[in-house]
């Protein structure tokens, strides 16, 4: 297969890739765009670590092939601060102790971003539910399910 | 207590702003113009003679660059307690996945297919699977006798107390390996030249144990070879021996090629042929009285150490040292054996060895108080060790523990007795699933054992930067513990200014001093005071000088730093361990203070066994400790709560499934860690009682979490199910072989 060029819009901004059509999304971003935020942790799709919003779905970059993403809306890590501003979740997850060694917290935070757009004020349940494709080996997810829902009433109480 | 303003506050992480906003800069997030990616040729066997080494047809040969073990400039050796550990098999392989070729390449999605091109020839040599196998030489695979390390401990008359025991209670414990599953694989890039030297940075722990390394195998002088941490993505033990060799690999494909070489090991890699827990077997022989007073033990411990001896020596230590548990023991005998098998090497993992023996006698203990018809919290009751005794090494406890209470609080928490009572008598009926509460009383000795330490000698210092900000300068790492806040607060506190005006010093052997290895629960214990008194010294130094008055504020102090920096070059201070007083230790017998300190911990864990599924699974989680001072509650907590999590993986789900010594199921689809569904809410109590060595009061705190949880949920299952589970990891399967096989007739079994 012969390198073709790609579009993808990612955290708004748009680039175009030459590559190969079964490169993987998360290659693209981490070597051709250099957005290093997005980590391989299984290069299988059970760890997310390289979760990535593809089009507003929640998806494992790893097993994504370029030729799937051309065109697209893609949203990573990076673009959760945009404006150096800390999104809710991020700052919950700073505040919480729902990052310790880092490594799965890019993934963690896309899906539970992508979670709390999806359910503004999930429950417990639908945190774990929500955020059972990311495995964190470092908090035992406690940490991480107050940041959730630090990030829940921080953002009930209104604040921009 | 009390008065602190940095210490023991829920300070942010210091890197946690870039953790949050993937900025943090891990191994593989690194490039560098002209850098070539390398790969690892594994052998395929489990033990042998290699015979030949050819290279594929179809690969462009010419354009890779070749190592093999003849490329070796120095010893063919990583360096660790002995000397046999290769760096690149030559002649023999001792396990599968043990390195022999390495390649490199500028394109790294040619590497694969070149390493399946290398085909390595073999005449094949029985090998060893088992602890039993290795234990009756059969045959001799390392050595004179398969052991790497034995050690005998004994205190009392032992041999006296069998006559005159009520009864004896025998059992047999058992533990698998375990994969540390960081979600970062390792990973190196090695830059080489003559004049600069070798340069290498890695995920790793212990940067100065890779300088250490890294020089006898290179034989380039101690100046020419600069070992640098980047973020790293957990460790948990898994990267401590491991990046020597991987390190030394980097550079090996440097100095041949002269480019800057890379080296990320993918998921499977990682799993297959980095080091594991090691696999245990530890018998137990108790005498004790009608009413549950301890009289004696004799305790067996085998460890399997794998093919090499790495770090086995060690982890055998502290398997033996913990093996009583909190209790007191009138008299007890520990033999202890780590074993050479055919396994790619065990080596460090949260807990070393400690986890392996406290499951071994938390069950043992509730073992018997069932014989004797006594309540596991009243047997325990009857023995836990108090001030003024002597624990197995015959350390008296001189700190001020309450383990009563400590075990009545967890007890207390987790509403046990009602528990215990209600499940009894509902798991009589005729409901699917049982329910069962079982807890674990454990100790975790903090930092190096026995004169370790004092071996170590490590070396801290502060200084401060042209601007006036206060660094702290060691080779301790962060990997998600919370090293970089910790000591930043302790730091921050001592010198009297804000926690923002305190930063790290890079993990660089070129700028740091050894401070030891990131290991051992001792970095806020042993490390921390040691950047206590730097920062006494510091302070005391810009006092004298006269630049700065009592009193001063952050922007003072930031401002008699900067001016000390202009007036005189630089501002540095140092400190060197100094051993707590009255801590003596006989490496020989085995004799005295094992550990300046011990965390203590009770933890509870709830259960219910579903006998349609047989699946496990745990409901509730009260982990109680005292670990002297916590100084961050945050992380302190994220500390416990992770250790819990990786011991319910330990007991319930993690299973390392070998094929003639190869791991069968590398992958993260078939090795099974907990989710978020699977974990319980971990319910976290600290009870604070300052420790006086440590600084501001802090003992070891990262380890202890993986000790209690296997020990807690089997006891847990046998009480929903009756029935004395002895083995971790207990899966389904175990569980249905063990309650529903059993009850049919032999025609109804099938084969499993």
């Amino acid at each position: 297969m012969s390198p073709q060029t790609y579009s993808l819009r990612v955290n708004g901004n748009i680039y175009k890739v030459a590559t190969h059509p079964m490169a993987r999304l998360l290659d693209v971003l981490r070597v051709d765009l250099q957005l290093t935020g997005t980590k391989e942790g299984c290069g299988e799709g059970e760890c997310g670590a390289c979760s990535v919003l593809l089009n507003g779905e929640l998806v494992n970059s790893c097993l994504i092939p370029v030729a799937q993403a051309g065109g697209a809306e893609i949203e990573t890590v990076e673009g959760l601060s945009a404006d150096e501003r800390l999104h809710a979740v991020q700052r919950a997850f700073l505040e919480c102790g729902g990052a310790q060694c880092g490594m799965c917290t890019p993934g963690m935070l896309v899906a539970s971003a992508h979670l709390l757009s999806k359910n503004a004020c999930p429950d417990l349940a639908a945190i774990r539910e929500g955020l059972n494709g990311n495995l964190c080996r470092c908090t035992g997810y406690m940490r991480i399910f107050e940041a959730v829902e630090r990030a829940v009433s921080g953002a009930g109480e209104g604040q921009g | 207590m009390g008065q602190e303003k940095i210490v023991g506050k829920p300070m942010l992480r210091k890197e946690g702003v870039a953790k949050v906003c993937g900025r943090a800069h891990y191994i593989d997030d690194m490039t560098m113009p002209g850098l070539l990616h390398g790969a690892t040729v594994r052998s395929s066997i489990a033990r042998g003679r290699i015979l030949g080494v050819e290279f594929g047809a179809g690969i462009p040969w010419d354009e890779f660059t070749i190592v093999t073990a003849t490329d070796i400039p120095g010893a063919n050796e990583i360096a660790m307690i002995n000397h046999d550990w290769p760096c690149l098999a030559a002649e023999v392989v001792n396990h599968a996945e043990e390195p022999i070729v390495l390649l490199a390449h500028p394109e790294r999605h040619l590497l694969p297919k070149a390493v399946a091109a290398v085909r390595v020839t073999y005449e094949e040599w029985p090998a060893v699977f088992s602890i039993e196998e290795s234990e009756r030489r059969d045959p001799v695979v390392w050595g004179e006798d398969n052991v790497f390390k034995s050690f005998l401990m004994e205190k009392g008359d032992v041999d006296a107390v069998w006559v005159s025991a009520d009864r004896v209670v025998e059992g047999e414990y058992t533990t698998g390996a375990q994969e540390h599953l960081y979600i970062e694989n390792n990973g190196a890039i090695a830059v080489y030249s003559a004049e600069e030297g070798l340069t290498v940075w890695g995920s790793l722990q212990c940067p100065f144990y890779v300088h250490k390394s890294l020089v006898k195998m290179t034989g380039l002088p101690e100046e020419k070879v600069r070992i640098v941490q980047v973020e790293t993505g957990g460790a948990f033990g898994g990267k401590e021996d491991y990046p020597s060799m991987i390190g030394a690999h980097a550079a090996l494909l440097a100095m041949k090629s002269g480019k800057p070489v890379k080296i990320i090991y993918d998921r499977a890699e990682d799993m297959a042929a980095t080091t594991k827990r090691h696999p245990s077997r530890v018998r137990h022989r108790t005498a004790v009285t009608r009413d549950g007073k301890l009289l004696g033990a004799e305790i067996e411990i085998a460890l399997d150490g794998g093919a090499y001896s790495t770090l086995s020596s060690t982890v055998l230590s502290r398997a033996t040292i913990h093996a009583g548990g909190p209790y007191y023991w009138p008299s007890i005998r520990v033999r202890s054996k780590a074993f050479a098998t055919n396994y790619p090497p065990y080596g460090a993992f949260r807990g070393f060895g400690a986890p392996q023996s406290l499951f071994a006698i938390e069950r043992h203990m509730d073992r018997i108080a069932d014989e004797l018809g006594i309540a596991p919290d009243e047997l325990r009751r009857r023995n836990l060790l108090r001030p003024g005794q002597t624990t197995t090494t015959g350390q008296k406890i001189d700190e001020d523990i309450d383990l009563d209470h400590l075990m009545n609080r967890a007890l207390a928490e987790s509403d046990y007795h009602a528990k215990r009572e209600r499940f009894s008598r509902e798991n009589a009926g005729a409901g699917t699933k049982k329910k069962g509460i079982g807890f674990a009383a454990f100790l975790h000795g903090s930092g190096f054992t026995g004169s370790g330490e004092r071996y170590l000698n490590s070396l801290a210092a502060m200084d401060v930067t042209a601007e006036g900000k206060a660094r702290v300068l060691v080779s301790s790492t962060e990997f998600g513990q919370g090293t970089n806040t910790i000591l930043c607060q302790i730091a921050a506190e001592t010198l009297g200014v804000d926690f923002d005006a305190v930063e790290m010093g890079p993990p660089d052997t070129s700028v740091v001093p050894n401070t030891g290895p990131t290991v051992a629960s001792r970095t806020s214990m042993v490390v921390g005071k040691l950047v206590h008194t730097a920062a006494v010294g510091l302070k005391k130094t810009l006092v004298a000088s006269g630049l700065l008055h009592e009193g001063y504020s952050t922007g003072e102090f930031v401002t008699a730093a900067r001016t000390y920096v202009a007036e005189h070059g630089a501002l540095r201070s140092e400190s060197r361990y100094e051993a707590p007083p009255n801590v003596h230790w006989d490496d020989q017998l085995y004799r005295g203070e094992a550990y300046a300190a011990y965390a203590w911990a009770v933890y509870v864990a709830e259960v219910t066994v579903d006998q349609t599924t047989w699946g496990v699974t745990v409901d509730d989680f009260v982990a109680v400790q005292e670990v002297g001072r916590v100084l961050n509650p945050v992380l302190a907590t994220g500390q416990i709560e992770g250790g819990v999590a990786q011991g319910i993986g330990w007991a319930l789900y993690e299973k390392v499934m070998w094929n003639r010594g190869r791991m069968g199921n590398n992958q993260m689809t078939n090795y099974i860690i907990p989710t978020s569904q699977d974990i319980p809410p971990i319910r976290v109590f600290f009870e604070e009682r300052p420790f006086g060595h440590g600084a501001y009061g802090a003992k070891g705190i990262g380890e202890l979490p993986m000790d209690g949880p296997a020990p807690a949920i089997l006891n847990a299952i046998a009480h929903a199910t009756g029935r004395q589970f002895n083995s971790v990891p207990l899966l389904p399967e175990d569980i249905f072989r063990e309650m529903a096989v059993s009850k049919l007739e032999p025609e109804e079994v099938v084969t499993l």
